[in-house]
């Protein structure tokens, strides 16, 4: 299976990376060998098989709707690359 | 002192032979003597172990002490600590702190153990050698006195590398798909990843959520089995976390493995193992067979097909948990950002190494519109088929046994190339993390002067019969003791 540039760059916005024109060949050549290595697979007969999610088969446990945490806002936006009065700081998305 | 196990140290603080602080500064020291050679700790805390160990010496003498209390450790930088930089092997965490415990963390906190830093690792785990740290690769204490700078295996390199150089007894680990298991292999110690869902993964970095699982590593099973007593038990916090009754993994150390009834898997004895190390692995089946364990063959026909599936789902499930690093909230971000796209693009360009980057877009691709039923669920049905085999094998046999990796511990670099002859370390590990069953790895042997490990798996819930297993082999053979030079 090869991946085309086109594909790369498509994925590469996707996943909200940057990546550099020089770089696209060596990605198309290593994402193509995982992607060579992943399509055996296909030989696999999985007719009728359940697709696994969990290895226990355990379903997501629900809480009761209340409150658990307590407030630490100023712990976590201690270690933020930007705030202001409480809120996270972002570059502008509305003009 | 710094050969003891921590059962030894334990001891000899219960008699007040030495006291913690003694000891954590004898560690310490030895950490600032000899780190410079095999690059295991990204980070040293040692104003906070002085002060931990000399609350534990109060709390030993105020008679308020389990095993635990002042014995000397280290986390794998991928657990967070409160108050502590917790970096993941990754540049987009160099300066995070996080403001809360991972449970496991609490859990070493709560008994007293004195944590002496945080191991070196693959970023964000996705590696097979610590070469892929930010912080530079971990150089494997076996090797070196030949002249080899050898890699300590990974994701947990750091971890292995120094309890296998006596910088600490013990360190806490993680394995998606070999992480604990085959570097213990490599550096000669022991190692055991415990059932999906055993110990907590609140506070522990996500990786791929249905295959991570925390665990240990240390020289001895029986100090595996002092770890898992700490580690192991149902957290709430987990949404994935198993409740169910949680033994004392110490208590059948020494039942008689009389009548084990091991499974050899065919797929795993094949030509991608070399002769010498399928000797070390024979040699070791047939030490068991003399502790009165009988011996067949199994076969677990889809194994085959584990490392496609996990390379699959693993950069899958990492793409969306690493979605999270983008900037806004905590961790690093890009210089002069001119709109939000830039900032998330450029932050995740830089912020992140070259294997990361390459899973992430991998799993993206893999979970884009046209591809989902083709890879993702794909797998997860090869997956099932994979853990069928394993629960087909468990009605023949106790445990199964293999050798941990194909081959012993290999030069820095020689891998680094081409990530597909990488992901082939993983090939005897990987099927056991989607199945979701325990496994270990005990020191069997050497080959040209590096350490080989057999490595032993279960049924799900059943880390007191391999430590059992671990532990008694260790009665009989002296690998797990012998010291790199």
């Amino acid at each position: 299976m090869t991946i085309s540039r086109k594909d790369i760059e498509k994925v590469a916005v996707l996943a909200r990376i940057r990546v550099d024109e020089e770089q696209v060949s060596a990605l198309e050549k290593d994402l193509g060998n995982i992607l060579d290595l992943v399509d055996q697979l296909g030989a696999a007969d999985t007719a009728d098989v359940e697709p696994l999610a969990h290895p226990l088969d355990a379903v997501q446990r629900l809480r009761k709707d209340e409150v658990t945490e307590t407030n630490q806002r100023e712990a976590f936006q201690a270690i933020a690359p930007a705030t202001e009065d409480g809120l996270y700081l972002v570059p502008r998305v509305i003009e | 002192m710094h050969n003891k196990s921590v059962a030894e140290l334990s001891r000899e603080l219960e008699r007040g032979e030495i006291s913690s602080v003694e000891l954590t500064q004898q560690f310490l020291d030895r950490i600032k003597q000899e780190d410079g050679r095999f690059n295991s700790f990204i980070t040293v805390t040692e104003e906070q172990a002085l002060a931990d160990a000399k609350a534990a010496d109060e709390q030993r003498a105020a008679g308020n002490a389990t095993p635990w209390t002042g014995v000397p450790f280290a986390h794998k930088d991928i657990f967070c600590t409160n108050g502590v930089r917790t970096t993941c092997g990754s540049k987009m965490l160099e300066n995070f702190v996080p403001p809360y415990d991972a449970t496991v963390t609490g859990n070493f906190r709560k008994a007293g153990a004195v944590c002496l830093g945080k191991t070196n690792m693959d970023e964000f785990a996705m590696g097979s050698s610590t070469e892929s740290s930010y912080f530079g690769a971990t150089t494997n204490p076996w090797g070196l006195s030949q002249g080899d700078k050898r890699v300590p295996g990974g994701s947990s390199g750091g971890s292995a590398a120094a309890v296998a150089a006596r910088l600490v007894p013990a360190a806490t680990a993680t394995d998606t798909g070999g992480s604990i298991r085959q570097p213990a292999a490599l550096c000669g110690i022991t190692g055991l990843k415990p059932t999906y869902g055993r110990v907590s993964r609140y506070g522990m970095i996500a990786f791929a959520s249905s295959l991570d699982q925390g665990g240990t590593m240390a020289r001895t099973a029986e100090d595996n089995a002092l770890m898992l007593n700490v580690m192991a038990g149902f957290d709430p916090k987990d949404s994935t976390s198993i409740d169910r009754e949680l033994p004392d993994y110490t208590a059948t150390l020494n039942e008689p493995l009389k009548g084990l009834k091991i499974g050899l898997p065919k797929e795993y004895f094949s030509d991608q193992l070399s002769p010498a190390m399928e000797e070390q692995v024979r040699n070791a089946v047939k030490e068991y067979e003399k502790l009165g364990a009988t011996v067949k063959e199994v076969s677990l026909p889809n194994a085959k097909l584990a490392i496609a599936a996990y390379y699959v789902i693993a950069p899958a499930e990492a793409s969306a948990n690493l979605s999270r690093f983008d900037g806004a909230r905590y961790g690093y971000r890009c210089d002069d950002p001119k709109d939000l796209m830039d900032m998330y693009t450029r932050t995740r360009a830089e912020g992140f190494g070259t294997e990361v980057k390459r899973r992430i877009l991998v799993g993206t691709y893999a979970l884009s519109a046209g591809y989902f039923d083709a890879y993702y669920l794909k797998a997860q049905k090869v997956r099932r088929l994979i853990q069928q085999d394993f629960i087909n094998a468990f009605k023949e046999v106790d445990v199964l046994m293999s050798p941990t990796s194909p081959s012993p511990a290999f030069v820095q670099g020689e891998k680094t190339n081409d990530p597909v002859t990488m992901y082939l370390e993983d090939i005897f590990t990987i099927a056991v993390n989607l199945a979701g069953v325990p496994a270990m790895s005990v020191p069997a042997g050497f080959v040209d002067g590096l350490p080989v490990g057999l490595q032993i798996i279960g049924d799900y819930f059943s880390e007191a019969r391999l430590l059992n297993a671990a532990h008694q082999f260790q009665q009989a053979t002296d690998w797990h003791q012998r010291e790199p030079q």
